[in-house]
């Protein structure tokens, strides 16, 4: 009866065979059972950054670089976010670079040429890039187009638009608080403490790190004593410490880094809060579910009853939204909105979202992950560019990455899929 | 002593937990055709696929003897090169390449690796000649009709010189008329010395075209009746197929039957991938509360189709037909109206319509009924751990815990989930279809067990089986769903078999 497939839906390859079950790959280290699929990623951020500030002899820890790697790459990150959730979906969406583009070409216009108040400006380009998602979520989930197509032929046609709009040169400056958001650091508010041998510190940037600290040891030790109090298995009270223990000295240590320098920059506080919410809707919420099950198994969600088509087309309208702030912030770092604004971005965020652990056939695939994936690449971008390497020797080793990491997935499913 | 082609003595297949295959013997003697019948899931495909090396040699035990010489075949390349040429009931053609193309698509007619076209489609034409094909050698597969790309098939095999053809169901998507003509032409070939294995479920083809007929029956060879030898009958065969044997394999139950839940009148389906042609035809059923009632019939009945279409119309075309749940009627056009409306369907097949084999234990318990276990979007976690722990303990799943992956579950273990999800959805109307298809005994008796709680609860259960035992073993009463049509209603006291058996194979008056 394998002809039986459900209606309006498009079936993947024929004889879809039992799905062999991924499991991910665990090592035993000291007792301590680990994770090696999903924590790879993190283990390699850790030993990439220790081999470059050994490489640059410290300077890609310094203050002034760490909040340059932040800024520099914020947009990317951005991207990654809702390219992620898109690739978990079982889709792919190549147009980002160009809507990073013509969204920023229309915020250029609507505040340079005519003059509109910023706040406005804004809401009206991020309602475009909403517009633009719906478009080419319109043509995918209820049109059946695959999302390859769709977006490839709006990598065309957006970046077309920004050529007509721009006419081929760079509209701009923008206002302040635009270049600011983009670009800007909190202001010392509370004024300098010394901090001894390290010199003086923004106290204002300090005490968010601090509260960011709590609020992450508060909200785990809740989800923690909530889990065990429903009978749930938690982990090791020494494993949660040490786990804590590191996350608080990462963010002091990024913190007190920033602070000695010029504070928080402001994209820094936009990619915190995205992070956060967006984590939490993919995990928490029933449209975060839904994601999850359309691209674990498209028929199962469909007879689940998931509005499939739904939720794929709004998964493709918050990738607009976020690929206009991204637009919006990328062309308020350069002052200008320019016609080859975010070439290429699309490859830098898929890259990001696959490096990060998602998987090539949906449904596996964390933000945290994608940030993380889009935080390799930059740290392998600036750290080599501090040592002085080509940009060709940057780019083989970043193509290299992106297939080694892949790779390692595929490895660890294959073995856990013999082992079983 | 007869000339027998193939002989295959002592066959035993394994799958994990399900023996599939034990000790079969299957003897062909040259130029006849060999019908092969059984129910579904007694193993005749199985023992087709050992025979055509799907399941290469080493995979089975036992001895296959073709043309007289011991047979080991790694691969189908292997038996097509020995002169054994199996055709699938799903056809195995390239729906965009000609006739000429797919005829000798693997083994092309080529010229220092360029291909000769104008030998190919003359070759092709005198195969479709034999075969009795009159199309164009050029034209499209996908543009003609499901009879003429069988017809495609067979020229293929002759392509390869076949020596023993092999047809899985060859006529069950075929109307009367192609039927016809393919049991004629299977007669012609077997004049020309090429000797046919057919599968079919349709006693009166078997009848009609065989000269001897081998039925198996949970896996084992019941017996090789000669038709001209042995004046063999339809009910001769059907009492070889379903066997005796019913012994104590079900729970005790007694019903308490309540109002009607669901009643759906004159439903007709159409195929979506063959128009015109109607998959459920004009079928009328109820079920009513805290009864268990049973859909009988083959593959290709429509049993399935006749489910998911009425469940939010997941299958099929142009469906009309009324649906009436509680006796009022409603409308269930998406499968969020049919969980509105109480309905649940738990799918023959688990790993394709039924989980998310990536997924935890709970995360697939939980799929159908979030919205239950959510305010305004957002999930509780903690009340769906509770659930899902609740079902873990309740329906004994046998994992370490509601984290496991589900694809790493035995199909009982699994089956439990896709029970648990739909159990959450609070149905008063649960449809499962082929509940025990892969399922080890034990836990045969489990899900027997749940499925009559689950009446006690006042639930309403359709139970889709092809499991005659089963339905017999199970339910209050029994439809039996014949070419799309419903041919019979049974009450249990007066369900055989044998009755069903009569009633399954009912063709078209």
């Amino acid at each position: 009866m394998s002809s039986i497939t459900p209606a309006d839906v498009e079936v993947g390859a024929k004889g879809g065979g039992p799905g062999e079950p991924r499991q991910p790959g665990r090592v035993s280290l000291g007792g301590l059972s680990v994770n090696l699929r999903a924590s790879g990623i993190y283990i390699a951020f850790a030993l990439i950054i220790v081999l470059f500030s050994v490489l640059t002899d410290g300077a890609l820890l310094q203050p002034q670089n760490i909040s340059n790697i932040i800024v520099q790459n914020s947009y990317v990150l951005i991207l990654a976010i809702g390219m992620i959730l898109v690739i978990i979906a079982g889709h792919i969406d190549l147009s980002v670079g160009s809507v990073v583009a013509v969204t920023g070409a229309l915020a250029a216009v609507l505040m340079v040429n005519m003059g509109l108040p910023w706040p406005l400006a804004l809401l009206i380009t991020v309602a475009a890039g909403g517009l633009i998602g719906a478009w080419q979520g319109y043509w995918i989930a209820y049109f059946g187009i695959p999302a390859f197509i769709v977006t490839l032929a709006g990598m065309l046609l957006f970046r077309a638009l920004t050529l007509t709009v721009l006419g081929n040169q760079g509209i701009g400056p923008f206002p302040d608080q635009v270049r600011t958001l983009a670009n800007g650091f909190t202001n010392g508010y509370l004024g300098n403490i010394g901090l001894g041998p390290l010199g003086g510190a923004d106290l204002f940037s300090l005490l968010i790190g601090l509260v960011a600290i709590a609020g992450m040891v508060a909200s785990q030790w809740r989800s923690r004593v909530g889990r065990a109090g429903y009978g749930q298995s938690v982990e090791p009270m020494a494993l949660f410490a040490l786990k804590m223990a590191a996350g608080a000295g990462l963010i002091l240590f990024l913190v007190v880094q920033l602070a000695r320098f010029k504070n928080l920059p402001w994209v820094l506080v936009l990619l915190a809060i995205l992070v956060l919410a967006y984590s939490l809707m993919a995990n928490r919420t029933v449209f975060g579910r839904q994601i999850y099950a359309i691209g674990g198994n498209l028929q199962a969600a469909v007879m689940s009853g998931v509005k499939v088509k739904k939720v794929v087309f709004w998964i493709f309208v918050n990738m607009g939204v976020l690929s206009a702030i991204a637009g919006i912030i990328f062309a308020g770092r350069l002052n200008q909105a320019g016609p080859t604004a975010g070439n290429s971005f699309e490859l830098d965020a898929i890259a990001a979202a696959f490096i990060g652990g998602a998987a090539v056939q949906g449904g596996v695939g964390k933000v945290v992950g994608a940030i993380t994936g889009g935080l390799i690449m930059a740290v392998i971008n600036n750290g080599m560019s501090l040592i002085g390497s080509p940009s060709e020797r940057v780019m083989l080793v970043k193509g290299a990455v992106l297939l080694a990491a892949v790779a390692f997935d595929v490895w660890t499913k294959r073995r856990a899929g013999a082992a079983g | 002593m007869t000339d027998h082609i193939l002989r295959m003595s002592g066959i035993t297949k394994t799958f994990p937990g399900v023996k599939a295959l034990q000790d079969v013997n299957l003897s062909v003697r040259r130029g006849e055709i060999h019908a092969i019948c059984g129910e579904n899931g007694a193993g005749k495909s199985t023992l087709m696929k050992v025979l055509s090396g799907v399941y290469p040699h080493g995979g089975y035990e036992g001895e296959i003897d073709f043309e007289g010489e011991r047979c080991e075949f790694g691969s189908i390349r292997d038996s097509e090169h020995a002169g054994i040429v199996i055709i699938h009931q799903e056809l195995a053609l390239s729906p965009q390449l000609s006739i000429a193309e797919n005829i000798f698509l693997g083994n092309e007619r080529a010229k220092r690796g360029f291909i000769d076209w104008n030998r190919t489609n003359f070759e092709a034409a005198q195969l479709m000649e034999r075969v009795g094909l009159r199309e164009n050698p050029t034209t499209t597969v996908s543009d003609i009709g499901v009879g003429k790309q069988q017809l495609v098939e067979i020229a293929k095999a002759l392509s390869k010189r076949v020596k023993l053809l092999i047809l899985d169901e060859p006529t069950a998507a075929l109307n009367d008329d192609d039927s016809a003509h393919l049991l004629d032409l299977l007669r012609g070939l077997r004049d020309e010395g090429i000797t046919c294995v057919i599968i079919s479920h349709k006693l009166n083809e078997v009848i009609a075209i065989a000269d001897s007929v081998t039925i198996i029956r949970d896996g084992r060879t019941i017996e090789t009746l000669d038709m001209a030898a042995d004046s063999v009958t339809e009910d001769r065969i059907i009492s070889g197929m379903v066997g005796r044997a019913l012994d104590n394999r079900f729970p005790p139950h007694e019903p308490t039957i309540g109002e009607e839940a669901l009643r759906i009148e004159d439903w007709t389906v159409y195929s979506p991938s063959q128009p015109g042609r109607k998959v459920v035809d004009g079928a009328s059923i109820n079920v009513r509360r805290g009864e268990i009632v049973g859909l009988a019939g083959l593959m290709g009945a429509g049993r399935t189709e006749l489910a998911m279409s009425v469940f939010g119309r997941t299958y099929g075309v142009h469906i009309s037909g009324k649906i009436f749940k509680d006796g009022r009627p409603i409308e269930v056009r998406t499968v969020q109206d049919a969980i509105r409306h109480g309905l649940a369907y738990a799918t023959e097949d688990r790993k394709r319509y039924g989980l998310n084999l990536i997924e935890d234990i709970q995360r697939n318990v939980s799929a159908a009924g979030l919205s239950g276990l959510s305010r305004r979007g957002w999930v509780n976690e903690h009340e769906e751990f509770r659930v899902a722990e609740r079902f873990h303990k309740s329906m004994n799943i046998k994992a370490p815990s509601v984290a496991s992956v589900v694809g790493k579950l035995s199909g009982g273990n699994q089956q439990k989930v896709v029970l648990s999800k739909w159990i959450l959805t609070e149905p008063d109307v649960l449809i499962l279809d082929e509940p025990t298809r892969g399922i080890d005994v034990g836990a045969k008796y489990e899900i027997y067990t749940i499925i009559n709680r689950l009446a006690d609860e006042g639930k309403a259960v359709l139970v889709i089986s092809s499991e005659l035992p089963e339905l017999l073993g199970l339910c209050d009463r029994i439809y039996t769903l014949s070419e799309g049509r419903i041919t019979g209603e049974v009450p249990r006291q007066d369900a055989t078999q044998e009755r069903l058996m009569h009633l399954m194979t009912k063709g078209q008056e």
